[in-house]
């Protein structure tokens, strides 16, 4: 009779069995958000066409499936995932494989289970919310078929000796087997890979750990399989991949003789195990299996017979002999390492030794920042470095500049022997648009252009049209940059570019900022303007935009390409076929968040009115800092901590963090900066489907809120904010409100611009935009426990607080649930205006200081965070009446949410 | 009442033929279709053939009868096109549970007293479960691949209504057939699993039954026919099996590939030939019950029919060709593969 195996078998269109002579299965990791910068992109800026490029490129390469997460703070995950998905779902040759949905939110897990035909992998559901919530997950996931990853974690955290893991998982195959029904060959199992040989003696045993539960878990439980990310273990060796490779293929031998089925790993990369010199691997196999390694004994001849693999190599660690090198191979290397150290000097000894002090900035100088240029191009250098290598550049240029006006002083007076005046490689000028105040972004491409040898001229925040374009006539500039992050200032890019035909200017303008897109630009600017609009991604794209418009050979065929992409684009939006499917505003409004005010008992909070808070420790909100924007403002994309140990960019997200920490020292220890939050709670009740009436000691205020209007599924109410407050004749409600805002930045941004330090001013204004965003979440927290106090008993750590695990939600006036900027000016009033805030609104309503944040409270339980989306006219008109403003007006402000 | 499955590994069981062409030779007219209930229904509804069991009940429960007396020991509940989704195209989406609670009806009446009058010989009734009009896995509009007319959560709630009415109407089994999008099939199984979860009743045994659509040898939606298998064995089917969109002969091959992968019991029940010139079928019952037969001994199935075209003749021809064929064999799982916990 016929014997049939239990195999884990998979599908895309086409089946993947994996047998026991299947050896090790390749999961294609870049259609991953998280580790892949440009599919993250592509993804942010909708480009999901190109996006399949990403999936058919892993498949061409080998893949046999494909992990895709959507995991970003700046996407909509579910509607990402299912997008993404059903595109994928129309070419076969990618959906050829099947199709692993990775994400740490299972909602997007079902969603993209809700996309695939085929039998998936789920990656990862785990103990760590307790045996209830694994029980619910893992039948969903039954239900779709699918097989799962389980991660070895559980209510006491992650699993790191081999009894821990193997007492995880042996738990969580018991519950999946007799509790849920899962088939034994459907349950992957990922017992955690570790570094190893940190230095830390309990590290030493961790690969051994992971082996051995390994053989333990394929000895107990036969059927299932196991995975793991395997690069972690070799982390301590970042940056030789020489021996980091060998650790890879010593640690798969065995792992895979242990029993290990599938990982994430890059194939291409690994040696093979016999090939390995055979010192090498004895020292690999001491260390992975924590061998002769008494006092880390092996881990040290191990790191010892590193460092003469990489001295064999070109890096050189800790070395001075740099400063052995004639004067403009120092300069080169201060450069490219960021050193400051020598740079006075140096600098000095070149200008002594060259004609003119210009030939110094324009021969060593140069030369060293093209090479930055160029390294940061390919992706060598990271942000980080490149902004410490401006400083550099700035600290020697500032040597310079006495000598350089003082040349020009004596030409002056000796006309004859002025020599040909050197036009440079290009002046740029740049400008926060007015009505915004944030620069982080813009202050960045300033520094990366600088460094690429651009003149930049920087107008600062909330600069007037009329400003911009009469300074850029004035200093003869080659072309304009706006920035902006708030949505009104979409709008004032526009009447830019307006402005710049009328007036019959004839350079380029180019569009950035985190509000901005390449679609808006096609659609909305570009047509306005017609000598050049381009759209610019981020600092390391402004580069080759700016190049390419200052070459006169490229600049024409780039323009044309530019306004070619921009056509398409615009006609591609035009006559776009509308997936999403409206309702009528009365419709939607009949549909609202069902929650059942007979039962709910609003805890009134402990006071009513506001209150300030002077001075707020910046020590404690230290701890509630949610760092991984941090590091997207560096343009470093990644999970923290994760990011600090990652392959590529561990090592420089590191130091920058350690940078970090230590201005935040700084800024403690020196007390610069001063946090001052308001916040407030009234009475109110839900008076109309989208109006909130609050009472301030007898004075009524409305607050006007928009709703979903997309067609919902059956059972899917059509939000508004407006929802989550008790209507009139039920309890008495509450509303609240807060701001907060850091103080003092200034002072210290322009000392750091007095020393020629853009690293130190941009490090400050990133972690003033971190310290805010704390202090929001530390109030929030206050807020919650104590002041409103609905959820005493909280207990959360920063990582659950970060994911919103609390209840209730505190949504900003100007962002998805309440898109209208103008509610700002309610909002401001209710709290006690500038005065008690420390804030003031311009007339695009952004805050100002930068650092500063506000919004509403809402308390009750099923509150939460969601996007309006596009709203009908028939709202807009309704929205407008409420609120007695006029209908163009309503229109201007509210034209982001608009249906086209 | 008998196992199934008992009886499964006894015998090769047979499953009807065609409700659709049954109905044809009847001639009905618009008039005949709507009955006195739906005299004055805004929309015409000839071609709704599940109607019927509302508006015409005798007639289904006659078909069925013919089928019992030719011989099959399962026959399809009239359902094919019993939810709300297909029936919005007679804007009936609202008699969804009621079609299904009808149909259910007639062919349990037929089949109990064809059980009753030959106790060894007992009568399954198989709730049968279409696949839409609409498709989960397929763009409607070329030029907008990501678009889906339907999300899987309005398939799944419209299976659900259907399955409740299956239920409800005591069919024995249920039967997701000529599944040509894979996801719709699933959102079908998910349906299913919650509605017994949920409502504590002790599950049915589930038949699943795919379409090939031509000699790539996949489904409509692109599948293999081993990545369907794979794709929708979740559900722990009775069996797996094949029909329509091939004749007998076309379908060789990938019933043969099936009772390779399968686990479960296997099912096939294919078209009267390809359709000729005319778009009709005009294999002869013999010729059917053949091929048929050929399979059998090769040891391919479990569970035999027809679907388009096919008729009593067919069934009654099929029925005595595999009568003293031994059913497939289920595999037995690889030993020493138990854990040890």
């Amino acid at each position: 009779m016929k014997e049939i195996n239990s195999y884990l078998c998979l599908s895309g269109l086409e089946p993947l069995v994996i047998r026991p002579e299947t050896n090790f299965v390749n999961v294609g990791e870049r259609t991953n958000v998280t580790g892949s910068k440009k599919f993250a992109r592509l993804i942010r800026e909708g480009l999901y066409e190109e996006a399949l490029s990403v999936a058919r490129q892993q498949v061409e390469s080998g893949a046999q499936v494909l992990d895709v997460n959507m995991d970003d703070a700046l996407l909509d995950g579910v509607s990402a995932m299912t997008n993404f998905l059903n595109l994928l779902q129309s070419e076969p040759d990618i959906a050829r494989i099947p199709i692993m949905i990775d994400s740490s939110k299972f909602e997007i897990i079902e969603a993209g289970l809700k996309c695939v035909q085929g039998k998936c992998i789920v990656n990862s559901i785990s103990l760590k919310e307790g045996e209830e919530k694994f029980i619910e997950q893992a039948n969903i996931c039954k239900d779709f078929g699918a097989a799962v990853i389980v991660m070895a974690f559980d209510e006491a955290g992650q699993a790191d000796t081999r009894t821990r893991k193997v007492e995880i998982c042996r738990r969580a195959y018991r519950i999946l087997t007799e509790k849920v029904g899962y088939y034994p060959q459907d349950i992957i199992f990922d017992p955690n890979i570790f570094a190893i040989a940190t230095g830390i003696e309990e590290h030493n045993n961790y690969a051994l750990d992971f082996i051995e539960a390994t053989r333990d878990i394929k000895r107990l439980m036969p059927l299932v399989k196991v995975s793991g990310g395997v690069s972690n273990v070799s982390f301590s060796f970042r940056g030789n991949d020489h021996v980091r490779e060998a650790i890879h293929s010593v640690f798969l031998f065995h792992a895979i003789r242990a029993g290990m089925d599938m990982g994430i790993v890059n194939a291409g990369q690994l040696v093979v195990y016999d090939e390995i010199e055979p010192r090498l691997k004895e020292l690999c196999e001491d260390v992975i299996l924590n061998r002769n390694n008494e006092h880390n004994e092996a881990t040290e001849k191990l790191i010892a017979f590193a460092e003469t693999v990489r001295a064999k190599g070109k890096e050189t660690v800790k070395d001075e002999s740099w400063r052995q090198a004639p004067v403009e191979k120092r300069i080169e290397h201060a450069l490219i390492n960021g050193i400051t150290d020598y740079i006075d000097q140096d600098t000095e000894e070149a200008r002594v030794a060259y004609p003119r002090p210009l030939d110094v900035i324009e021969g060593p100088l140069m030369d060293g920042m093209n090479i930055v240029g160029d390294l940061f191009g390919s992706g060598k250098m990271f942000l980080p470095q490149v902004v410490k290598s401006a400083r550099v550049m700035k600290r020697a240029v500032a040597v310079l500049t006495p000598y350089i006006e003082q040349e020009k002083l004596d030409q002056k007076n000796n006309p004859a022997s002025e020599t040909q005046a050197d036009k440079g490689p290009g002046k740029i000028l740049l400008a926060t648009v007015k009505g915004d105040v944030h620069d982080i972004g813009k202050n960045i491409v300033g520094v990366v252009l600088g460094c690429n040898g651009y003149d930049i001229i920087d107008l600062g925040v909330m600069v007037p049209a009329d400003k911009i374009l009469a300074e850029a006539k004035k200093q003869q500039v080659d072309m304009i940059g706006l920035s902006g992050l708030i949505t009104p200032s979409l709008d004032e890019m526009v009447h830019i570019a307006r402005e710049m035909k009328r007036q019959g200017m004839s350079i380029p303008l180019l569009i950035g900022g985190a509000t901005t897109s390449r679609t808006h630009t096609a659609v909305r600017i570009a047509p306005e303007y017609d000598q050049g609009v381009v759209h610019v991604l981020d600092a390391s794209r402004s580069v080759t935009v700016a190049g390419s418009l200052l070459n006169p050979a490229q600049r024409k065929p780039f323009l044309d390409a530019v306004q070619d992409e921009y056509e398409k684009l615009k006609s591609d939006f035009d006559n776009r076929k509308t997936i999403r499917q409206q309702i009528a505003y009365g419709q939607a409004a009949q549909n609202p968040s069902l929650i059942n005010w007979d039962t709910f008992n609003p805890v009134a909070p402990a006071f009513t009115g506001t209150r300030v808070f002077e001075s707020i420790d910046v020590a404690v909100l230290r701890q509630y800092i949610d760092w991984q924007p941090f590091f997207i403002a560096w343009e470093m994309h990644g999970k923290f901590p994760q990011i600090l140990t990652d392959e590529l960019i561990g090592r420089e997200a590191t130091k920058l963090y350690e940078d970090a920490s230590s201005m935040l020292d700084q800024i403690i220890s020196e007390q610069w900066l001063q946090a001052r939050a308001v916040i407030g709670f009234w009475p109110a009740n839900r008076v109309a489907p989208d109006t909130v009436q609050l009472d301030d000691e007898g004075r009524l205020t409305q607050l006007e809120f928009l709703r979903q209007q997309a067609k919902k599924a059956a059972g899917q109410p059509n939000l508004s904010l407006a929802d989550f407050i008790s209507p009139t004749g039920k309890a008495v409600d509450h509303i609240g409100a807060f701001s907060v805002t850091i103080q003092g930045m200034d002072v210290h941004i322009r000392r750091f611009e007095a020393a020629h330090d853009d690293y130190r001013k941009i490090m400050l204004q990133a972690l003033g935009d971190r310290l805010v965003e704390a202090c929001a979440e530390w109030l929030h927290r206050e807020v919650r426990i104590k002041h409103w106090g609905y959820a005493p008993d909280e207990n959360l750590n920063n990582d659950e607080l970060i994911r919103e695990a609390y209840s209730g939600i505190r949504p900003a006036p100007g962002y998805p649930a309440c898109p209208d900027h103008t509610e700002k000016i309610k909002l401001f009033r209710l709290l006690g205006g500038e005065e008690a805030t420390g804030i003031s609104l311009t007339e695009s309503l952004a805050m100002h200081p930068a650092s500063s944040i506000c919004g509403w409270y809402f308390a009750h339980p099923e509150s939460k965070y969601f996007g309006v989306g596009k709203i009908g006219v028939d709202q807009l008109q309704d929205y407008a009446k409420r609120k007695g403003m006029d209908e163009e007006e309503a229109r201007r402000w509210l034209r982001p949410v608009l249906e086209d | 009442m008998t196992d199934i499955r008992k009886l499964l590994t006894q015998r090769i069981l047979v499953i009807d033929g065609a409700m659709g062409t049954m109905i044809q030779r009847h001639r009905l007219d618009e008039a005949d279709y709507r009955g006195e209930r739906f005299r004055d229904w805004h929309k015409d509804v000839k071609g709704n053939n599940d109607l019927l069991s509302i508006t015409k009940p005798d007639l289904i429960e006659a078909i069925h009868r013919e089928y019992l007396e030719a011989g099959a020991d399962i026959i399809e509940t009239n359902t094919f096109s019993s939810t709300s989704i297909a029936q919005a195209d007679y804007d009936m989406q609202d008699l969804a549970y009621e079609l299904n609670l009808a149909s259910a009806a007639c062919a349990r009446r037929a089949a109990d007293d064809y059980t009753k009058k030959d106790p060894s010989k007992p009568r399954f009734v198989a709730g049968a479960i279409g696949p839409l009009n609409k498709t989960l896995s397929l763009s409607p509009d070329v030029n907008n691949p990501g678009f889906r007319a339907v999300s899987f959560d309005e398939v799944e709630q419209a299976y659900a209504e259907q399955v409740r009415g299956l239920v409800d109407g005591g069919v024995d089994i249920l039967l997701i057939e000529t599944i040509f999008d894979t996801l719709n099939a699933k959102a079908a199984i998910r349906a299913i699993k919650k509605y017994f979860r949920d409502s504590g009743k002790q599950e049915l045994p589930i038949m699943i039954s795919g379409t090939i659509t031509d000699a790539s040898g996949r489904t409509l939606s692109g599948q293999t026919l081993e990545a369907f298998y794979h794709s929708i064995v979740h559900a722990r089917p009775l069996s797996v099996g094949l029909n329509c969109a091939l004749g007998a002969q076309e379908m060789r091959p990938h019933i043969e590939e099936l009772s390779e992968l399968a686990t479960c019991f296997t099912s096939a029940y294919p078209n009267a030939g390809l359709p000729n010139a005319f778009g009709e079928y005009d294999e002869q019952p013999h010729d059917t019950a053949h091929i048929i037969e050929e399979w059998a001994k090769e040891g391919f199935v479990n569970i035999v029919g027809g679907c388009c075209g096919t008729t009593p003749d067919h069934i009654r021809c099929i029925a005595a060709a595999v009568a003293k064929c031994k059913p497939r064999p289920l595999p037995e799982p690889a030993k020493a593969e138990t854990a040890e916990l």
